[in-house]
């Protein structure tokens, strides 16, 4: 089985090959060339089944419609909580978990993946710290804290380059669980429709960007 | 019935096709309307594009928000099917086994093979690249020239539908005019590239993708491409009026139910199986060409997947269409009395001279590109414009330390959010979370660019494939062992990307997001990323230096052709399936006027 610095750079290779261009990460932002490459073999053996090489595409489907949920209520309520904390509602959009993303995060940890088993480790190991100090310095669990609370926790974790070295893993897991979060709210209407996203819809002639904004930018 | 099963083929075929892809789409097409039987065997499983490419879908509705996984490498919406860097019960193995020389193989089990997914990229070979080594005395000539290939580039680009604009630029070639379609209309990103790169010296062009921008010319487009043949230019027509043009949304590699860019699928296939000349039998794993006793093809032997059992199938000539590493393997476990080294093999030359394309890639952000007003910016989904290699004169003149040339795939926009849109952000945000981060979401979404850099490669000894001595599939038939090294000028032609874009990005007033790479090792993208292998079974002017001729056909065996990427004996830096569509029409021309006389 692949490592998962592995699995990241096969991930971002794969997209750098794809000529559809849009803007995403770059391959090269995580080559390391030491680094152990895929198995000798090249054969995915799935250790749990996942939806496979070819499932219906044209479906929608519920979450949780391939592999079960596993988080229990209160895993739920820190997920809804942290969430909340890193998209709240704003004049835009509402809340990440008021458009599912405790459903995509709970759908995301359960799923058999590699990726994901390791997203999982990461997510439960941080809900256990963040649940232990929000404990140990307000007596309260982090779900139950106001957010002023809650900041104090999440301030020294928030951007893991200045984290102190104590705190690497709960920064490593806050980035994840941001990522994560990001993914789940930005890919939802509500998500799209804060971004002012207009496209996806059939056009019958495609006429390009208005002249005035190209001169406003310098570019007609 | 088109599709038949192994138990109810028409007894014998004029021509067998192993592989349903550009290659072999292109040869089904042209034989079938000049009225040969062929047999067409796909090893993956029936797919009907109109019916299962999810166009419209957004990412909340899939899994996982659509990510990869091993299951979908490309995402849950990409349209292969039964594929990706591993095939479960497909194994095949990469030799030696470290970072930076081995090498990952696509594959897609499915009707229409990669062309389901592929970027579309239509690029023509130029003259210098069919005589490379008559320019700098590197690799091998093709022994044909531009001239040869020219008309089939006109005709492939005119069936299956190509955007571009004219160019006069050194060995970037165009048709004579009225073979491309109108290229898209820029985005925003797209023209701070045109302002930018001039300065640069660097060029840019109109993209080319095969996407309809508009209908395609039914009344007159058929009788340019089948002049005489009444029969084929009715089916033509009809086949055309049928696709439908782009709707400017829903990425094209997810498949496209209208048919508006080319997919084996939905314009080479429809009008071949129209004709009522050709069978298909999916789930129909090739794995040797069997010979008679006067030494040439009569036919393959193939596994049918939903039986089990091994079925022959018998033809007066066979065409090996299944990519060039599979067509390659193909022909190494076809072992007789007669080919103890595999069939064609007489040169020892099966297998080698593997070749892929040069990646490497820089993005960035743009301050200026920041905070924009809502624009659908879908457009034709990539490549309104690219940049081809400009510095010919200067690689002629011995002004660079690597001897070839690359192309950019240039792209930026406010497409549709995905997963991985605001991962990592925290380079831009350092760290925000809260409505500050919902505010920096809607500042810098859409103001991100990427360059990918798409380079020739000179072949080299160290990347070959071989049968492995051990590994069998769930078949039981032997798999390929991968033998990969890059040569120092992919790798500095790679670091010439990286410091290229650097700069670029830097001159728009951007940021790249990670430092560019001058580690000619580390510059480089490992072999196969790029989806482009090529060669295997090289053409040429002498049997002893090569496995076929200059019309695709093996030299130890009259009636055995190769229509897929493996005759490439050089893999220039433009995608390479125009060129396989090309030279499978220009094969499949060839075979046609063998047979009328009477020579297979």
């Amino acid at each position: 089985m692949t490592d998962r610095r592995t699995t990241i750079k096969l991930v971002l290779a794969a997209a750098a090959a794809m000529p559809a261009l849009r803007a995403r990460a770059n391959y090269n932002d995580n080559l390391e060339p030491g680094a152990s490459p895929p198995g000798n073999l090249r054969q995915f053996e799935p250790t749990m089944r996942g939806y496979g090489p070819d499932p219906d595409l044209i479906k929608a489907y519920e979450r949780g419609a391939f592999w079960p949920l596993t988080m229990n209520a209160q895993q739920r309520q820190l997920a809804a909580a942290l969430s909340d904390l890193i998209i709240p509602a704003d004049e835009h959009s509402p809340a990440a978990s008021a458009v599912g993303v405790v459903d995509f995060l709970d759908e995301w940890i359960s799923a058999p993946y590699p990726q994901q088993r390791e997203d999982r480790d990461t997510v439960l190991q941080g809900f256990t710290w963040l649940d232990g100090e929000a404990r140990h310095r307000f007596e309260q669990p982090f779900a139950k804290l106001h957010e002023a609370k809650q900041r104090t926790i999440c301030d020294p974790i928030c951007n893991a380059s200045r984290a102190p070295t104590d705190l690497q893993r709960p920064a490593q897991f806050f980035a994840t669980y941001r990522n994560l979060t990001a993914a789940g709210f930005y890919t939802t209407l509500a998500g799209r429709k804060d971004l002012q996203y207009i496209g996806n819809v059939a056009l019958t002639h495609f006429d390009g960007p208005p002249v005035e904004l190209l001169k406003k930018l310098g570019l007609a | 019935m088109p599709f038949v099963t192994a138990s109810n083929q028409r007894g014998s075929y004029d021509v067998i096709i192993v592989g349903s892809g550009a290659g072999g789409g292109q040869a089904a097409y042209t034989l079938c309307m000049e009225g040969v039987r062929v047999l067409m065997l796909e090893a993956g499983r029936q797919y009907t594009p109109a019916s299962e490419s999810p166009m419209f879908q957004t990412p909340d509705m899939a899994p996982l928000g659509g990510a990869d996984t091993p299951d979908k490498n490309k995402g849950f919406y990409d349209g292969t099917v039964d594929g990706g860097w591993d095939v479960p019960g497909e194994p095949y193995v990469s030799l030696p086994d470290k970072w930076g020389s081995h090498f990952t193989w696509w594959r897609a089990r499915m009707l229409g093979g990669r062309t389901n997914h592929w970027g579309r990229i239509s690029l023509r070979n130029g003259p210098y690249d069919f005589k490379p080594r008559s320019r700098d005395g590197l690799g091998f000539d093709w022994p044909i020239t531009y001239d040869d290939v020219a008309p089939y580039y006109d005709k492939v680009e005119m069936l299956i539908g190509v955007y571009g604009g004219e160019t006069s630029l050194e060995n970037t070639p165009a048709g004579p005019g009225g073979t491309l379609l109108p290229p898209p209309k820029p985005i925003v990103s797209d023209y701070l590239l045109m302002k930018y790169a001039p300065r640069f010296d660097i060029p840019v062009l109109p993209g080319r993708r095969a996407v309809l921008t508009r209908a395609q010319d039914h009344r007159t487009v058929p009788g340019k491409l089948h002049p005489g043949n009444t029969r084929a230019q009715k089916i033509l027509a009809e086949a055309m009026r049928k696709r439908s043009p782009c709707l400017w949304a829903t990425p094209c590699g997810r498949g496209c139910a209208v048919a508006a860019n080319y997919q084996s699928t939905t314009v080479h296939l429809p009008p071949a199986l129209a004709t009522g000349n050709l069978d298909i039998i999916t789930n129909a794993m090739v794995y040797e060409v069997t010979v008679g006793k006067n030494g040439r093809a009569n036919g393959v032997r193939f596994v049918d997947a939903t039986t089990g059992r091994h079925e022959h199938a018998t033809a007066r000539v066979v065409v090996l269409g299944a990519s060039a590493c599979e067509s390659a393997r193909i022909l190494l476990n076809s072992k007789s009395s007669q080919f103890p080294n595999g069939l064609g093999n007489s040169s020892g030359l099966v297998g080698r001279y593997v070749l892929d394309t040069v990646g490497s890639s820089v993005s960035g952000q743009i301050p200026l590109l920041e905070s924009l007003p809502p624009l659908n910016e879908d457009a034709a989904d990539g490549l309104q414009v690219y940049v081809p290699w400009w510095l010919y004169k200067q690689q002629l003149a011995h002004k660079l330390p690597f001897p070839r040339g690359y192309h950019i795939e240039y792209g930026g926009g406010r497409g549709m959010p995905s997963v991985g849109t605001f991962s990592g952000f925290e380079w831009l945000t350092g760290g925000s979370y809260g409505k500050k981060f919902k505010e920096d979401a809607r500042r810098y979404y859409g103001s991100f660019i990427g360059f990918d850099g798409r380079g020739a490669m000179v072949p080299n000894d160290n990347c070959y494939v071989d049968i492995d001595p051990n590994v069998k599939d769930r078949f039981g038939i032997p798999v390929l062992r991968f033998h990969w090294q890059w040569g120092e000028y992919e790798q500095r032609q790679a670091v010439h990307m990286q410091e290229t874009f650097g700069a670029v990005i830097e001159a728009m007033g951007g940021r790249v997001r990670s430092p560019v790479v001058t580690d000619p090792v580390k510059a480089i993208a490992p072999g196969g990323y790029m989806i482009h292998e090529v060669g295997g079974t090289i053409m040429g002017a002498e049997a002893r230096s090569s496995v076929t001729n200059r019309w695709s056909q093996t030299w130890d065996v009259p009636n055995l052709f190769v229509a897929d990427g493996g005759v490439f004996p050089y893999n220039a830096d433009k995608n390479p399936t125009l060129t396989i569509m090309a030279l499978s029409w220009r094969m499949s021309d060839h075979i046609l006027d063998r047979m009328r006389r009477r020579e297979v």
